[in-house]
């Protein structure tokens, strides 16, 4: 008797947990449809597809936007490249300082983000390095080499070592056995990884305030124009991220699944889900 | 020969790139920090290393109130995060059945949307004309001028949000990995279910209970945009400080020994943490 009414408290709980993860996500995009008055994209006026149709109206927008998907793709391939090979390392090979290693690797997660671009910057002002595009890029690539050594370990150490040893047992020299059965093991996570990275990099306003100069991201122009009323068409571009990213990860899911299927295998797509975030 | 040399090379060539990024952009970034807060002069005439802690006593006497605040807003938000997810997580892992990879991906999805965007929304549900504020009124919880808006609540609401998730994620990936048939366990040899849950499912979510609590107490205590966009300078935290000592005022010195003592304050409360959890390894723990 008394079983099912806790079992009703909880979802209701959860169900209201939830809805206050999403309140302002809705917020976002329903007002990416508002006719604001005023400067202030505060009240609800009226409906328009304006701003959807033409979401780079506002001047400096289509600049900071394109910078910062280009900061994303750059950061997220070079850190994809540095992470998988330190994650493959520390997984598959046992060696002087590895734990030292890992723990270091693991600092920079631990380390708040206002403490991470007040140290670079400084770093920048003693060396004489001009901030700008490329600093941004630089800062970017180091928090996301943490990430994604952590995604993509998470993916190793899961796996079977098997298929490894079975290779080279036929004779594939290191390479040969990381390019015909890691990588392919390992793509999933790779992509998960690269999207997190993406993910982060888009969204990172702290160490690129510290970092960027005269550059304008689409965080840093958020911020701008937070102080006189942020116009309509970043939610239009906010809402088409969100979109994009929630795109790639069904993708990632539904690949995985039709591959699993054709090997036979059962697949667990809350890992897969889960992935994006910290934890394994 | 030649094979087995190459072997014990790779992990290290394997590292190299990667490490050599986090050293040049982290570890020297850090320890340059040290150096630039014992430094002394000003941004005109340019500063030169002096030792000078005197840097460090003075950020303690003049900011230790935008420090404990931090410590006190970032302490509140992790509770009450934790108070809010650790149904939803439980809920999650043992209730959700056949929803709970989609009950997942909605966990994750705010992660996703521009951080400064959800809080701007917050900005525009809380301000002092729009719908909640109005209902408020109406009912009476809300004097005629009093506002949700700018207020210590506004600024702890905000950061329980954000972080959220880091909570809720860590509880999860614990709460799930337990074995079932150990909490059956406990009620075959007659525990109650509150028993079960205290004696067996809580410990063994220890881990997540761990993880979750420093990945959402370590950046909520380093925030400055919550207090920034939803709070006034009432609300100001260590964050704002560090963050207006480097890019306004530019007292390079005064804002490198405040990231320091954030880094100092924060490092000791994982470790006092970790002693009383009895976790082994941090990492372990958060990973």
């Amino acid at each position: 008797m008394k079983r099912p009414v806790r079992d009703w408290l909880l979802g209701l709980w959860s169900v209201a947990a939830l809805v206050y993860l999403f309140i302002p996500i809705v917020v976002v995009a329903a007002f990416s449809f508002n006719d604001p008055a005023g400067r202030f994209n505060l009240e609800w006026a009226g409906f328009t597809l304006e701003h959807w149709q033409r979401p780079f109206a506002v001047e400096g927008l289509g600049t900071a936007f394109r910078n910062s998907l280009l900061i994303a793709a750059i950061s997220t391939a070079l850190a994809v490249l540095l992470g998988t090979f330190m994650a493959l390392a520390l997984v598959r090979y046992r060696f002087v300082g590895r734990g030292p290693t890992d723990f270091f690797v693991f600092l920079p997660l631990a380390t708040p983000e206002v403490v991470l671009g007040a140290a670079l910057l400084g770093l920048f002002i003693t060396m004489g390095v001009a901030t700008g595009f490329v600093t941004v890029v630089i800062a970017h690539t180091m928090f996301n080499v943490a990430y994604v050594v952590v995604t993509i370990k998470a993916r190793l150490q899961g796996m079977d070592t098997h298929l490894e040893e079975a290779a080279a047992d036929l004779g594939a020299n290191e390479w040969t056995a990381f390019r015909k059965v890691t990588l392919p093991l390992i793509a999933p996570g790779l992509a998960a990884a690269a999207l997190l990275s993406f993910a982060l990099s888009v969204d990172d306003f702290v160490i690129t305030n510290f970092t960027a100069g005269q550059t304008s991201t689409f965080p840093l122009f958020i911020y701008g124009a937070a102080r006189q009323g942020v116009p309509p068409q970043v939610n239009v571009l906010a809402t088409i991220l969100l979109l994009a990213v929630l795109g790639l990860m069904a993708l990632n899911v539904l690949a995985q699944r039709r591959r699993a299927r054709a090997d036979g295998a059962a697949v667990e797509p809350a890992r897969i889900a889960v992935q994006p975030g910290l934890a394994q | 020969m030649g094979l087995r040399r190459r072997r014990r090379l790779t992990p290290y060539l394997l590292l190299v790139p990667g490490l050599a990024w986090l050293v040049v952009f982290y570890l020297l970034p850090s320890l340059n920090q040290l150096y630039v807060s014992l430094q002394e002069g000003n941004f005109e005439t340019g500063y030169t290393f002096q030792w000078a802690w005197s840097t460090y006593s003075d950020a303690i006497s003049t900011y230790d109130e935008q420090f404990l605040r931090s410590l006190r807003y970032a302490a509140t938000a992790t509770v009450l995060a934790f108070v809010i997810s650790f149904p939803l997580a439980y809920f999650v892992a043992f209730k959700a059945g056949r929803f709970r990879n989609l009950l997942l991906l909605l966990i994750i999805v705010p992660f996703f949307t521009s951080y400064l965007m959800r809080t701007v929304a917050w900005q525009t549900i809380l301000s002092d004309n729009a719908f909640v504020a109005d209902r408020l009124r109406d009912v009476g919880l809300l004097d005629e001028d009093g506002r949700l808006l700018a207020t210590t609540t506004a600024v702890i609401a905000g950061i329980t949000y954000n972080f959220l998730p880091f909570m809720a994620l860590p509880l999860y990936v614990a709460l799930e990995k337990i074995d079932r048939r150990l909490i059956e366990a406990a009620t075959d040899l007659y525990a109650s279910r509150w028993q079960a849950f205290r004696r067996v499912t809580l410990p063994l979510a220890l881990p997540g209970i761990f993880a979750g609590t420093l990945l959402t107490f370590i950046p909520a205590v380093g925030d400055f945009v919550n207090a920034q966009i939803l709070g006034t300078s009432r609300q100001y935290m260590i964050g704002n400080v560090i963050q207006s000592k480097f890019l306004v005022v530019t007292d390079y010195p005064a804002a490198a020994a405040l990231s320091f003592l954030l880094m100092a304050a924060l490092l000791l409360c994982v470790f006092v943490y970790a002693r009383v959890l009895g976790a082994r390894n941090l990492q372990e723990a958060a990973l």
